[in-house]
């Protein structure tokens, strides 16, 4: 294969991740209008938010290049998002329970 | 035994190869995203937890279209540095300065359009601490989140003028426009996260 099939080939790759990224961006805008509770929207966004970064990561940051990296990001990235998953419940405390809450 | 090897104990695997294969600058910027992720998780979570725990927070946003135009451009410089770098592997330096022009516009066109949509808030009586529609915390929260994004996306622009200068004149390659645009990727990444929780979860139905 010559370097010039080789980077058609990658700009093709990269031209449908940038459709796909630009289509689920679409996606959140469309679930922002949705008649779903304000805890729907959240969890179905940020799915949504969490899919687009992954091409991103993999795709344009070519992390799929380097699995050492890779799992490197995906423990740390599982990491914060346990960490976040602690600080959300903590505030549902805070607002049926703190004083100061309301 | 050479002097180096001594002084590591005899182990000459001490001095092996960069960590994960790649080169010591990539890793570093890939180190420094890992620390920044953290860093915008830990914004996002304190913005959440403030968010959940106000009964009166404030849904001021009527309008998606600056948002939806920002995030726009901003996917497409990321798609733009991509070709940017795509160029100067292929050795096309012209084409690879010209993409990353194009992704330094991009950036400034977006920073123009989050000033305009500040300055409109800032005029509806909008400041740090206060605002018309419900508790106060908003203001701070909304310019401390958007201000920081926006702070990487000046430092990215400034850094990809330099670095195109700099490889224009021969004293940075095609590794440096690879390494910049992990960087450029990663505000792209953040601001993903920042659209859904910061605007689309705040607007007025």
């Amino acid at each position: 294969m010559t370097t010039e099939m080789q980077k058609s080939g990658g700009m093709k790759k990269d031209m449908v991740v940038y459709v796909c990224i630009l289509a689920l961006a679409a996606i959140q805008f469309v679930i922002a209008y949705q008649s779903i509770d304000g805890l729907q929207m959240f969890v179905r966004m940020l799915i949504v938010a969490a899919v687009e970064a992954g091409l991103a990561l993999v795709f344009f940051m070519q992390l799929s290049e380097n699995r050492g990296l890779l799992w490197f990001v995906a423990i740390f990235t599982v990491f914060v998002l346990l960490a976040m998953q602690y600080g959300w419940t903590d505030s549902f405390r805070l607002s049926a329970g703190a004083p100061w809450s309301k | 035994m050479s002097q180096a090897e001594m002084t590591m104990g005899g182990h000459s695997g001490v001095t092996a190869g960069p960590a994960f294969s790649i080169p010591t600058k990539k890793l570093a910027m890939w180190l420094f995203i890992i620390a920044d992720t953290a860093t915008f998780a830990a914004c996002l979570v304190a913005y959440g937890f403030i968010r959940n725990a106000t009964p009166n927070w404030p849904r001021p946003f009527h309008s998606i279209t600056n948002v939806a135009l920002m995030t726009f451009i901003l996917v497409t410089s990321s798609l733009t540095m991509l070709m940017g770098v795509r160029a100067a592997r292929a050795g096309d330096k012209s084409g690879a300065l010209r993409w990353t022009f194009v992704t330094a516009a991009a950036g400034i066109i977006f920073a123009l359009l989050h000033v305009r949509e500040w300055l409109a808030l800032i005029g509806e009586g909008m400041t740090l601490f206060k605002n018309p529609w419900g508790t106060g915390l908003f203001g701070a929260a909304f310019f401390g989140i958007t201000g920081l994004h926006l702070t990487h996306v000046t430092a990215g622009v400034i850094a990809l003028i330099v670095v195109g200068i700099r490889y224009k004149g021969g004293r940075y390659n095609a590794d440096d426009l690879d390494i910049l645009g992990l960087y450029w990727h990663f505000v792209d990444m953040v601001w993903m996260f920042v659209v859904p929780l910061v605007y689309l979860l705040n607007l007025a139905h």
